[in-house]
């Protein structure tokens, strides 16, 4: 545990001071800034447009309401957002360790395989924390001026941190499988757009089929978080699929002993 | 100290090495020299615990390699033909990290790392970036790197490559100082280096043995270590001539 420790640390060091960090933070909150400065003049725009129909007797006002029209939005949006940028994060995290050759270093020490690869997932998730809190101003700003539910809020963020999660352990396995950052990079990307969208012929498929593919999409177990449904179900399954992939990524390295 | 008996490597259709064995006493520093390609990086890699052999056995200080590789990993500092450098950390904090991974006490991180850096002459560029580090500071860190958890066995591949005749003087030093009761097993190919600096030697030519002696020994028989080498790679070259030659034979016998 502590050698996962010591290479966490060498890996957020690593990637504070790499420009690449920089980058990719300054664009995922560029984006997120855009998407949340839209979609609230979108919502006060509906608002406007609602409270002049309600005189004539329109739609009910209280379905309008900020978790629904803001941070639901804003959630899927940057999980799109993570689907991109994520691949470039982890893209070095184990082939340039191969390319310089300090990957030598790692496998010659006294250090389990396990214990590299725990930490490269525990440095990975703390730059993760910092590259969503980041965000966190935008709902912050709409419990100051408005009445959102905190509840939702939150139980949204937790599944934008599983899905940020598992798109790491993801990342993590495709560039222990390469020393080329950008075969690494693309085939993460690849990955995690299928997963992203693996649900699509659900509907149409063979109903076991489909129900397969429905369980298997990352976009259905984030939709229930956003909606403020913390279901044990969609928690098993970011944990599994975190798990496989770590387990994977274990014996990838593993092997390279072997080959 | 070290003991390595038939070892055996290949990678699919390739044999790399091919029944090598040799020992080295404690405290011995050992030349290991042959051509590019006759499979000492391979040999150090095995060795080193980084990959595991086809087939054979090494022992450490009575450890194997294969069944307690992390009792030998603990023994062994292993600087690579390229020193394993983040590029972007400073000296110090790189050799503190290797420290922390090589199972360093907490309480000795600062000796261990100040006793590393002032034995390889590091103080100058201490809290420089390796990346920013001359070709022969390199060296030195990987060197500080391979001593940092003091261990009774170095395992260096190719030490003095690349370097500038100065630098080369330099890093033979250090190594002759370092050796005191330490095993040291250096890889070359340069033959000054061997006689300069090394107690006993190993040719390696094509993945086989070819010669295993001490440098007295040689020196006694009155042979320089150029001719010996020469003799033992132009046996090899023979011996690989002679068994194509058998191969042709035995496909033209085997044609009907």
């Amino acid at each position: 545990m502590k050698n996962a420790l010591t290479i966490a640390a060498r890996e957020i060091r690593s990637y504070f001071v790499s420009p690449v960090a920089y980058v990719v933070l300054t664009g995922f909150l560029l984006l997120a800034g855009w998407f949340f400065f839209n979609l609230l003049a979108r919502f006060s725009y509906l608002l406007q447009i609602y409270s002049g129909m309600q005189q004539r007797g329109g739609p009910d006002l209280e379905r309008l309401n900020l978790n629904e029209f803001v941070i639901s939005p804003l959630l899927h949006n940057l999980s799109v957002v993570l689907v991109i940028l994520i691949p470039v994060i982890t893209m070095r995290c184990f082939a340039e360790e191969k390319r310089l050759g300090t990957f030598e270093l790692l496998l010659t020490s006294p250090l389990r395989v396990g214990e590299i690869v725990a930490g490269k997932f525990l440095g990975g998730l703390a730059f993760l924390t910092v590259m969503l809190a980041g965000t966190a101003v935008y709902p912050a700003l709409l419990v100051v001026y408005g009445d959102p539910e905190p509840g939702i809020m939150l139980s949204g963020y937790l599944g934008l941190y599983l899905v940020a999660a598992s798109f790491l352990s993801i990342g993590l396995l495709t560039s222990s499988l390469t020393e080329n950052q950008i075969i690494a990079a693309v085939s993460c990307l690849v990955t995690l757009l299928l997963l992203y969208v693996i649900n699509w012929p659900a509907d149409t498929a063979a109903p076991t089929l489909g129900a397969v593919l429905h369980y298997l999409s990352v976009t259905e177990h984030f939709a229930e978080f956003v909606k403020g449904v913390i279901d044990t179900r969609a928690i098993v399954f970011f944990f599994s699929l975190i798990a496989a992939a770590l387990f994977l990524t274990h014996r990838s390295v593993e092997s390279l002993r072997w080959r | 100290m070290i003991e390595v008996r038939n070892l055996t490597k290949r990678y699919g259709e390739l044999t790399a090495i091919q029944e090598v064995s040799f020992t080295v006493g404690r405290g011995e520093i050992l030349g290991f020299l042959g051509p590019n390609g006759a499979g000492k990086t391979t040999t150090m890699r095995i060795l080193t615990g980084y990959m595991p052999a086809t087939g054979g056995t090494v022992t450490v200080d009575g450890f194997d390699v294969f069944e307690s590789s992390f009792e030998v990993r603990k023994r062994i500092g292993y600087l690579p033909e390229s020193p394993p450098l983040y590029l972007d950390m400073t000296v110090d904090g790189y050799l503190r990290f290797v420290a922390r991974i090589k199972g360093v006490a907490k309480a000795d991180l600062d000796g261990a790392t100040d006793r590393a850096v002032e034995t390889c002459g590091l103080a100058e560029v201490r809290h420089r970036l390796t990346g920013h580090l001359s070709k022969g500071f390199r060296q030195r860190v990987g060197l500080a790197q391979a001593l940092i958890h003091d261990p009774p066995v170095l395992v260096l591949d190719e030490p003095t490559i690349g370097l500038d005749p100065r630098q080369i003087i330099e890093i033979r030093k250090l190594i002759r100082r370092l050796s005191g009761n330490r095993t040291v097993i250096l890889s070359t190919h340069i033959l000054p280096e061997v006689s300069q600096i090394c107690e006993k030697v190993v040719i390696l030519a094509a993945g086989r043995v070819a010669l295993e002696g001490r440098m007295d020994d040689l020196m006694k028989q009155g042979v320089s270590l150029e001719d010996v080498f020469l003799k033992a790679i132009s046996k090899d070259e023979h011996a690989g001539e002679e068994a194509a030659g058998e191969a042709e034979a035995s496909s033209e016998g085997a044609a009907p």
